[in-house]
């Protein structure tokens, strides 16, 4: 049983304010994923739930208890860094005894345990080299080794898989899933990876410049994300937005007319916007559609063919780029003229101040 | 950047390294060769290289000095300002690599700059201090004294090679229930240790050869070896022989150390844990 509240977290150095008061809940066993562009305050503020830095203002609670003066040993979790951080000068069964004989475990006690979890890493053949004889893969073991190990009420992972290879990061965050299931523990897992925070997390907090735009599961991040800020962040290749004219709405939906003339009903109520306002539409590459003609046209500028997918970038008759996801197999060439559908339920509108209309109807999948 | 040196450069190079490095080292092999002479032969011009040697000069060293007496207190004072030294620079490097605040950088360059005073500025205060204190003509007054002036220089390297620490191995280890002092003598040092282990031969080196202050500040008691030596330079005349022979003696045991030691220091940082 673990819980972590942040109750108005807030981090300044010297000056400057990193963490702009921050709030959140993380139930039991839940994987929680905090993402945000370089610089944002992701890594402080795990530092800060860590003990690694102190707590400028609010309060940190691990199971109802206030943490926020309380030496990081002493908080029950465990942390996997970027770099690993192994202790160099210690092999592979030293590093995760280190906690262990510190926190006054017997002999057989330790043993037993290393054993098991490194039957369980399949680190069993090299429990007595040192990291610097390991591949990068096998030391990203090892760091989890140490500490799952201790068996911490909370992990904390700070962008465990972004020293290793594309195909080593693929398996090993399968495996990390796996191990989430198996142990469940809380954990929070800060990472910039797109992928990883999709089919991590139960719950992803996007972050930017230390304030939190948005907490939710990854598919409500996806179908209805708060705001431009989420909507351009979430998925890839990311969603496209163009300018349009709202020109009133209703119960079951807003009416907007866009730069080439045409207008879309977009299932979302709008109370409060005026006609005349002038909004942002939002659509996803992988929910525009080629047609063989239709009012949304445009010339094909670019075609990037990824063998099961490929990208049409069509330069539209207002000027704009827009980026569509379709069939591998599509014959479309550069050069061609094109036209595009924008399916008005896969639409989304943004105000001025960047906040997203409501959708009239949740997704099934982000109730 | 060109893979292959031209072999003319290579020579010269070689020449050139060679040359300084005989250059450097003429000055104790000279003393060496002079220690093996007569009086007579010592100073003859043109000095000679070839002679029968002879151990006069040492006999004569060994029956006007306890040199036993000079090299246990120079070994007494060296050791101990080195021990005390780095005990007291680890938690102050450590502090200052790892935990910064905005006035590390100039507190290590006003440490530092306490060097650039020349010692004789310092004299008379320090020797009414050692006077006041009972400290003079003592071990311990020297030793202190040695630690002090070293004390900057030793923190300055040991931050210096505190820095190379990657920080998250010493957070690994908070977070694994380190406390800081364990943090620093579990995880740090060990780490650290030929970094430690150069500096502290450094200073071992420096305490070994002052002579400012272990001439000021003692007479026969704690008299070091440098004092050692520079009681066969006296008034009634310069003997070279055993002016030399007095040298070799006095620097034989630290440089035996050196050479003995350099194979642990050359081995420098290994750090397997990142990347
Ligand atoms: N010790 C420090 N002193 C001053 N500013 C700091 C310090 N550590 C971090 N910052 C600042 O805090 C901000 C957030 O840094 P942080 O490392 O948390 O970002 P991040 O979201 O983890 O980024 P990345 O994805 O690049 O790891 C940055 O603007 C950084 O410059
Ligand atoms: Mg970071």
């Amino acid at each position: 049983m673990a819980t972590v509240e942040l109750k108005n977290l807030r981090k300044t150095y010297l000056t400057e304010e990193i963490i702009k008061g921050i709030s959140l809940s993380i139930e039991d066993r839940e994987f929680v994923v905090f993402v945000g562009p370089s610089g944002c305050g992701k890594s402080t503020l795990l530092r800060m739930i860590a003990g690694l830095e102190d707590i400028t203002s609010g309060d940190l609670l691990i199971d109802g208890q206030r943490m926020n003066d309380v030496e990081p040993g002493k908080r029950g979790l465990a942390m996997v860094f970027q770099s690993y951080a192994l202790y160099p000068h210690m092999d592979v069964y030293k590093n995760m005894e280190f906690g262990l004989k510190l926190a006054g475990m017997p002999e057989a006690e330790r043993r037993e345990k290393i054993e098991h979890v490194a039957h369980t890493l399949q680190l069993e053949p090299y429990l007595h080299h040192k990291p610097g004889q390991l591949s990068g893969g096998q030391r990203q073991r090892v760091a989890i080794g140490r500490a799952i190990v201790r068996n911490p009420k909370v992990f904390l992972f700070d962008e465990p898989l972004s020293n290793l290879d594309a195909a080593l990061r693929g398996q090993m965050r399968v495996e990390l899933s796996a191990l989430h299931r198996k142990l469940g523990a809380t954990t929070i897992y800060v990472t910039h990876d797109q992928v990883e925070a999709m089919t991590m997390a139960d719950k992803i907090v996007v972050l930017q410049k230390g304030v939190v735009e948005q907490i939710g599961s990854p598919l409500e991040l996806y179908h209805h994300p708060r705001n431009l800020f989420v909507a351009r962040f979430i998925g890839s290749p990311p969603m496209n937005f163009f300018p349009a004219i709202f020109q009133g709405g209703d119960a079951a939906g807003s009416s907007v007319q866009l730069r080439d003339g045409s207008t879309l009903y977009v299932p979302v109520t709008s109370p409060g916007i005026l006609p005349g306002t002038k909004v942002t539409v939002g659509i996803r590459p992988e929910h525009v559609e080629l047609a063989p003609s239709g009012p949304n046209s445009g010339t094909v500028e670019v075609i990037e063919r990824l063998g099961a997918i490929t990208l049409v970038h069509v330069r539209m008759s207002d000027g704009e780029i827009i980026v569509v996801q379709t069939d591998g197999a599509v014959l479309t060439d550069v050069d061609t003229h094109v036209s595009l559908t924008l399916p008005p339920q896969n639409c989304h509108l943004f105000a001025p101040d960047g906040l997203a209309f409501e959708a009239c109807r949740r997704h099934p999948l982000a109730a | 950047m060109a893979l292959k040196t031209k072999t003319s450069t290579r020579i010269g190079v070689t020449i050139l390294g060679w040359g300084i490095a005989l250059w450097l080292f003429f000055p104790i092999f000279w003393m060496f060769l002079t220690s093996f002479k007569s009086e007579v032969q010592a100073i003859s011009t043109p000095p000679k290289l070839f002679f029968m040697p002879t151990l006069s000069s040492y006999a004569e060293v060994f029956e006007r000095a306890s040199y036993w007496h000079f090299t246990f207190n120079t070994v007494i004072v060296s050791v101990g300002a080195t021990a005390i030294a780095i005990a007291l620079a680890v938690p102050a490097a450590y502090s200052m690599a790892f935990m910064p605040s905005k006035r590390t950088r100039g507190t290590l360059l006003w440490m530092l700059s306490t060097r650039m005073l020349p010692p004789v500025g310092v004299l008379v205060p320090i020797y009414l201090l050692a006077r006041n204190t009972h400290l003079l003509d003592t071990c311990t007054g020297l030793a202190i004294v040695d630690m002090l002036t070293n004390l900057p220089i030793i923190v300055w390297m040991l931050y210096t090679f505190f820095r190379e620490v990657p920080a998250p191995i010493l957070e690994a280890g908070r977070m694994d229930g380190a406390t800081r002092w364990q943090e620093m003598t579990m995880v740090l040092l060990p780490l650290a240790l030929p970094g430690i282990a150069s500096t502290a031969l450094l200073s071992l080196i420096l305490c070994w050869n002052e002579a400012f202050w272990s001439l000021n500040l003692t007479s026969s008691h704690a008299a070091p070896l440098t004092a050692f030596i520079a009681s066969f330079s006296s008034p009634e005349g310069l003997f070279f022989g055993k002016l030399s022979a007095a040298s070799t003696l006095a620097v034989a045991p630290i440089l035996v150390f050196g050479w003995i030691s350099q194979k642990q220091l050359v081995r420098g940082l290994t750090f397997g844990a990142v990347k």
